[in-house]
């Protein structure tokens, strides 16, 4: 896995190419001859140094505030969103749930053990799983919507495939795929039913083989849990958002593992990071009681979403169809609408009665589901 | 990945030293300031008068002009905790003692009320104006929702209700002691809980009657802890004793912190327990030394019951060598990267965004309505049907990663590739596609299948690679992974959006779809139907004129 560690065989020369300043080398990795005899502390001040220098060149390019330039766009009406359903069933807090591509059936998990799948338009359950586990904090729907994942404190996340015969019993064919050393604190599928995704409090991400359960990749970096993750939404595209209990969210390439791309300006936990619909930048929501909004091609901070009256940390975001707005769910039981361009707040949902576990558009972007520990879920219109 | 021991160690100490001073410094401010603040009830054990019989018994008739609150924060966050919970204990208690300052805050004042004095209240609408004013909050429901927030974590309370809410009328309030703010890392034991219960039972005020939830929980520990009852007994029992040496007034507030701390910690069943945790952060949320588990002084009897998640926190590894230098990397890495200005990133958002907002239902309404506000579902039966409206052929239009991603956008420009005899790119596209969502095992030989059909001498699809993806492909495929084709896939992705995707968009077959014009049902429905009358009967003749010549010839 440390791939970077080929350059330091060789005092003063890259161990992969042979040379001896910053390069690019065949496999695409940029490497640099280190000195013998580098003591920590100097390695920390060029690091430190490094930093400094990168942030004054991301600094030259910051000519404009985003906000300042949405100014021309016309200002949003007033949201008329309304709860329209609440999903009732769940014993306990519900941590977390995933929208099917049909648009009106979702999957949700909860502190109880259980995870239900409801047609959200009808209110009807029409799976109900039952897991050996409490805290299951991690759900997911297939994309084919005929399985789902879901995993928590068991450190695992698991597939169950969905039965149309509604007396058998889903959780005998339950299968382990991934396997963490921590909790599983997030899962997704990636574009089919075969390959699984997952976030822990182990500090890593792993991408797995449904089929045999084996791990195809893992990717590590953060130095601590992490809470969160989130695929890109192109078809082309191969990389991934994560963010954790380091405050920093890292982009990932699938492929090879590598981190691409890290952004550290909160100032407490992520817990949450989800994608801008073009894929060009991602949002998340931190124990800081801040919401931001990062720009890849920017590399840096473009956005922060923040109240004097709010005070208590934001737990999940996504975006609407458009990306226009932003909703976020918060500890003090709201879930508050932002304009993503001009940095406003355009509405506050009030309705749960205890923390928002989870938000989550629906795929065709006509309603937000709201997850919450008051043991409820809620459709907002 | 464990943090070092001795570190660790010392970070403790140095927490402690810092609780010690702040509590010395809160110590010197109480004996400063008059009455709000209460000494610490005395453990059970002691004889000895505790602290607060030394403090000048102040009578607290009206505010008499006091030093100015000092507009440090009263809070006793260590500084340096930055664990989640505790971000927020701070920005309360930032709220809460500039809230309680003399000029700038709230009237706390002594209230004359029939035959007492209510000592030390503010009405519920004070608090909400103050909230709304220096929190810049409009509304006055938010601020509602979270001055009960606040109150529900214990910060202040109403004086007459166990359920801890602020209303934005005359109802008063009391501000919570600092000894009880949750930021000491309160966990109260069960026993500690029906000494309280106990003893009200033993104060003949009506007052302290308990409410009927509290009769159950102590009829329900008393049962619990049984054998050990005639301790908890005696233990309440001298609780009451000192008790009775406090002031009258002293004891009014007194009584009620020590109910609103219960309330928080026990709180009223269908109450939100604000202590909960999530279960996540549990791991590195309290220093175990710093947790606070008796009101009443009880020593830790025995082992430490300590859930299993109080566990020494793993977190945040120190920076080893090897991970300064991959990091190094790393920052070198982003320094090589180019960067987009943020004035052409904002642009490009803007653009996306404004291009997507007609599709966007909570900006755009739906049409004909959306399903979950009219409960007709007919938007979804539109939108799955196989012929798509004009507005879903537009966004066809904005990408080629659009068009593909629909399915009928799909099939079209598939179509389209086929009459110009370059269906193979986007075959080929859609197989990679495909291999890489296959299972692990599937791949290697569907990897084989891809090359046989696309690229291989004499292939039957034969797709047109420049020489250098060529090479690489064929590389890859000696280790046949369901990433083998990247190159490939990325090059022929390129050619159809600059090339095919933007004859596509002029084409007829697209161009006819999309300028359709939205014909209302039944004539569309008249139309056809005439069509198909005119055709059948055109059919029928021409029919008749066939046959008529067969038989003739």
């Amino acid at each position: 896995e440390l791939n970077y560690i080929h350059w330091k065989l060789q005092a003063g020369k890259c161990g992969l190419c042979s040379s001896v300043k910053a390069c690019l080398s065949a496999c695409g990795m940029a490497c640099q001859g280190l000195q013998k005899g580098e003591t920590l502390a100097s390695l920390k001040r060029e690091c430190d140094n490094l930093k400094k220098k990168l942030e004054e060149e991301r600094g030259k390019l910051n000519d404009v505030e985003l906000h300042q330039v949405a100014e021309k766009t016309e200002v949003l009406g007033a949201l008329s969103v309304k709860t329209r359903r609440v999903l009732k069933g769940h014993g306990n807090k519900v941590l977390c749930m995933d929208w099917c591509k049909d648009r009106r059936r979702l999957v949700s998990s909860s502190q109880d053990g259980k995870v239900i799948v409801w047609d959200a338009f009808t209110l009807n359950k029409e799976h109900g799983i039952t897991l050996p586990c409490t805290w299951v904090m991690a759900c997911a729907y297939a994309p084919s919507g005929c399985a789902v994942a879901c995993g928590g404190l068991d450190n695992k996340c698991s597939v169950v495939p969905l039965s149309l015969d509604k007396t058998e019993n889903l959780a005998a064919k339950k299968k382990s795929v991934a396997m963490h050393t921590n909790y599983v604190s997030g899962c997704t599928f990636t574009n089919s039913d075969m390959q699984l995704l997952t976030c822990s409090g182990d500090g890593t991400c792993a991408l797995w083989d449904v089929e045999s359960g084996q791990l195809l990749q893992s990717f590590h970096g953060h130095t601590a849990d992490v809470l969160s993750l989130d695929l890109a939404p192109s078809e082309t595209g191969n990389t991934f958002v994560s963010g954790g209990c380091d405050k920093k969210a890292n982009v990932w390439d699938m492929r090879s593992g590598q981190n691409i791309q890290s952004f550290e300006s909160h100032e407490s936990d992520i817990n949450c990071v989800k994608y801008y619909p073009s894929g060009d930048a991602f949002a998340s929501a931190s124990d800081d009681a801040t919401c931001r909004f990062y720009d890849l091609r920017a590399d840096r901070e473009v956005a922060v979403y923040q109240k004097d009256s709010i005070i208590f940390g934001a737990s999940t975001v996504d975006f609407s169809l458009s990306g226009r707005l932003l909703f976020a769910g918060y500890n003090d039981y709201t879930i508050n609408a932002w304009d993503v361009l001009k940095g406003t707040r355009v509405s506050v949902l009030f309705g749960h009665e205890n923390r928002i576990s989870r938000v989550r558009v629906s795929p065709d972007g006509t309603a937000l589901c709201s997850a919450s520990w008051d043991n409820t879920l809620r459709i907002w219109a | 990945m464990m943090a070092e021991a001795p570190q660790q160690q010392q970070q403790q100490q140095q927490q402690e030293k810092q609780e010690e001073d702040e509590q010395q410094q809160q110590q010197q401010q109480q004996q400063e300031e008059e009455q709000e603040e209460q000494p610490p009830p005395s453990p059970a054990e002691a004889t000895e008068p505790n602290e607060g019989s030394e403090e000048p018994k102040e009578s607290v008739q009206t505010p008499p002009t006091r030093p100015l609150l000092s507009m440090r924060s009263m809070s006793s966050v260590d500084p340096d905790d930055d664990s989640p919970n505790m971000i927020v204990y701070r920005k309360i208690e930032d709220i809460v003692t500039r809230i309680q300052d003399e000029t700038e805050g709230v009237p706390i004042r002594t209230v004359k009320s029939f035959m007492t004095k209510i000592p030390s209240v503010v009405t519920g609408a004070d608090i909400v104006q103050w909230l709304m004013k220096n929190l810049s909050i409009e509304d006055p429901a938010e601020a509602m929702h979270i001055g009960s927030l606040i109150a529900a974590q214990g910060y202040f309370f109403p004086i007459s209700d166990h359920v801890l809410s602020l209303k934005d009328d005359g109802t008063f309030y009391r501000f919570q002691a600092p000894y009880f703010w949750p930021s000491n890392c309160w966990e109260p034991e069960n026993t500690d809980y029906a000494i309280y219960l106990c003893k009200r039972t033993m104060q003949n005020k009506t007052r302290l009657e308990l409410a009927d939830y509290e009769a159950e929980n102590l009829a329900r520990l008393q049962r619990a802890f049984a054998r050990k009852w005639e301790f908890i007994y005696m233990q309440a029992e001298a609780q009451v004793k000192i008790d009775r040496k406090k002031d009258k007034t002293e004891r009014k507030i007194l009584d009620s912190q020590e109910r609103a701390f219960w309330d928080v910690h026990r709180p009223v069943p269908g109450c939100v327990n604000t202590t909960e945790m999530d279960i996540r952060k549990c791991r590195r949320m309290k220093n175990p030394h710093r947790v606070k588990k008796s009101v009443y002084g009880l020593a830790e009897e025995g082992t430490q019951s300590q859930s299993p998640i109080h566990t020494p926190s793993h977190h945040c590894r120190k920076g080893t060598k090897e991970d300064v230098e991959k990091e190094i990397l790393f920052l070198n890495t982003q320094l090589d990267r180019h960067c987009m200005k943020m004035s052409k990133v904002a642009e490009s958002l803007i653009t996306y965004t404004e291009q997507y907002m007609e599709y966007d239902p909570f900006v755009t309404a739906p049409e004909p309505s959306n399903p979950w506000t009219s409960d007709d579902p007919s938007f979804w039966d539109l939108e799955a049907s196989k012929e798509p409206s004009q507005q879903r052929v537009k966004k066809w239009g904005f990408s080629l990663e659009e068009a593909l991603k629909d399915p009928a956008g799909q099939e079209l420009f598939l179509k389209f590739l086929e009459s110009e005899f370059s269906s193979e790119n986007l075959r080929f596209w859609l197989a990679v596609q495909d291999l890489k969502r296959m299972p692990q095992q599937e791949v290697a030989q569907r990897a084989q299948d891809i090359w046989t059909e696309f690229l291989a001498e004499g292939a039957p699809s034969s797709i047109n690679l420049d020489s250098h993806s060529y090479e690489r492909t064929s590389q890859n495929l000696k280790d046949p992974g369901r990433y083998s084709y990247e190159d490939a896939q990325d090059h022929i992705y390129k050619l159809m959006k600059s090339d095919s995707y933007t004859r596509f968009l002029r084409s007829n077959v697209y161009q006819d779809l999309l300028m359709a014009r939205k014909k209302p049902e039944t004539e569309q429905g008249r139309r056809t139907s005439l069509e198909k009358f005119t055709r059948s009967v055109g059919k029928s003749l021409t029919g008749k004129r066939l046959t008529g010549l067969m038989q003739s010839s």
